[in-house]
């Protein structure tokens, strides 16, 4: 879908909320994601690499839906027209020796 | 329905933002088109990280010196965003005599580009880095080396930019460039929009090629299947990016504690080019070649792996110009899987090329039209 990236969104309105941590892995706050959403990251892709919400440990299993929600309402979208960020392999954290090891067990 | 810019750059990756951050900072109006979605989805998201200049080739190696030397450090001071950019040196390690002789040629070509690299032995190679398996017997060592946040950097350039008043455009994809009496005068988008501009650069990557087919040029590149993973974050062990002879793995720990890992496989031409995909064989393959340099790493746990594609020139160096055949064209792609480090360089050429300046440096040995057939 074709999206101008030039709006402008006003003033800054503070929440009481901004504190929040949503990314508990990280430690992400609700602040800083609708802050990384005024200047510019549109998704929730772009949300991650620049804040690293959903990289740490748990992969986003437990803020995917939270942080998709706050970057909807920013952006002033119903939150399911955002797509998903990319799952990634493995599905747990596995160790590198298990990786490396091809000879079975 | 048609929109006019000065600049019309055809790529928003860490190059193409670059060219529009450097183009906006002296008030051209640029607008950016970008294919994907996101952002620097395609190889400025899916590298190392490493801002190297050891192991250059001749002619890539003064862009990477003069941009460890004028534009990495102040970068995230410049952006207003932290980049990560750590010169931690780095260090290319070998096992064998084979690989010794492979490092010292390395060494050899960097030393007569004016670096300061040279070949150490393992007993000061285990200083600058304590974890080293025993099995290594010697490495080069370079200590402006190192490497930053591929992410951070792409997605830095691209905030400054539009801060500037870049206009970026996602999710278009451009079908073809159009010719209006011999010169290069807008682009058509597959929904139809048509950007005309002054001159467009065309830095998207692979997907480069294509869009150059349209007006006739033909680039000699391939795509590169390379393949990723991140571990979880461990306590600070090294700075360094690290790299070895046989390229079976590099990577360097991040700011945050994750170490980030690539490697080579030997299958990487055999992927067919679309979406990216992760092989069976890459995660294993990358972990084998860790262990065997770094075998205190065996217990980390890896939390994510991903991939990208590389647009591998013919020679492998890329192609930055105006072709003669295309006035109002200016090309920046075939960065060869090393495009990363030299980007704000590249950015800055391909700003001082779209618009008539004087280059910083020479670009005359990337030129389009240096490729000659056999016969």
């Amino acid at each position: 879908m074709t999206l101008e990236r030039n709006r402008d969104f006003g003033d800054y309105v503070p929440a009481p909320d901004d504190d929040l941590v949503i990314c508990r892995c990280e430690e992400v706050t609700k602040g800083e994601i609708r802050q990384a959403v005024r200047d510019g990251m549109f998704n929730v892709h772009e949300v991650r690499r620049l804040l690293r919400c959903g990289m740490g440990l748990c992969q986003g299993r437990t803020c995917a839906k939270l942080v998709k929600a706050i970057i909807a309402r920013e952006l002033n979208l119903p939150a399911p027209s955002l797509l998903d960020a990319t799952a990634r392999a493995p599905m747990r954290p596995v160790e590198m020796k298990v990786f490396a090891n091809e000879k079975g067990l | 329905m048609s929109e006019t810019s000065d600049v019309l750059i055809i790529g928003a990756g860490a190059i193409g933002s670059a060219a529009a951050y450097y183009l906006a900072k002296r008030k051209i109006s640029v607008t950016v088109l970008e294919k994907s979605e996101y952002i620097g989805n395609g190889g400025s998201s899916r590298n190392g990280g490493g801002v190297r200049q050891s192991g250059r080739h001749s002619a890539e190696l003064p862009l990477a010196m003069y941009g460890v030397k004028n534009l990495w450090p102040n970068l995230s001071q410049e952006l207003g965003l932290e980049v990560e950019y750590c010169q931690g040196g780095n260090l290319r390690l070998g096992k064998t005599e084979a690989h010794l002789k492979i490092l010292q040629g390395l060494t050899a070509n960097c030393v007569a580009g004016g670096l300061d690299m040279r070949m150490i032995d393992y007993r000061e190679a285990k200083e600058i880095c304590p974890y080293l398996s025993e099995e290594v017997i010697g490495a080069s060592w370079c200590p402006t080396d190192g490497h930053a946040n591929p992410l951070l950097t792409t997605l830095a350039f691209y905030r400054a930019a539009r801060k500037l008043g870049a206009r970026y455009v996602s999710g278009a994809e451009v079908d073809k460039l159009v010719k209006n009496k011999g010169r290069v005068t807008k682009a058509i988008t597959a929904d139809g929009t048509e950007y005309e501009f002054g001159q467009a650069i065309v830095v998207a990557g692979y997907d480069s090629g294509k869009i150059l087919a349209t007006v006739g040029l033909e680039v000699p590149m391939m795509p590169l299947l390379m393949e990723i993973l991140v571990t979880e974050d461990a306590p600070r062990m090294f700075t360094q990016m690290l790299g070895t002879a046989m390229a079976d793995f590099y990577g360097h720990q991040s700011t945050h504690g994750s170490f980030v890992f690539g490697g080579t496989h030997g299958f990487e031409p055999y992927a067919e080019y679309g979406e990216t995909k992760l092989t069976s064989v890459g995660a294993s393959s990358t972990c084998r070649g860790i262990i065997g340099y770094f075998p205190v790493l065996s217990d980390l746990k890896i939390v994510r792996t991903w991939s990208g594609w590389i647009d591998d020139c013919a020679d492998h160096i890329p192609v930055m110009g105006n072709p003669k055949e295309t006035p109002g064209l200016t090309i920046g792609c075939a960065f060869s899987g090393h495009g990363f480090g030299i980007s704000p360089v590249a950015g800055l050429l391909l700003a001082q090329l779209a618009t008539g300046q004087e280059t910083a440096l020479d670009v005359s040995r990337f030129s389009y039209d240096r490729f000659r057939a056999k016969v």
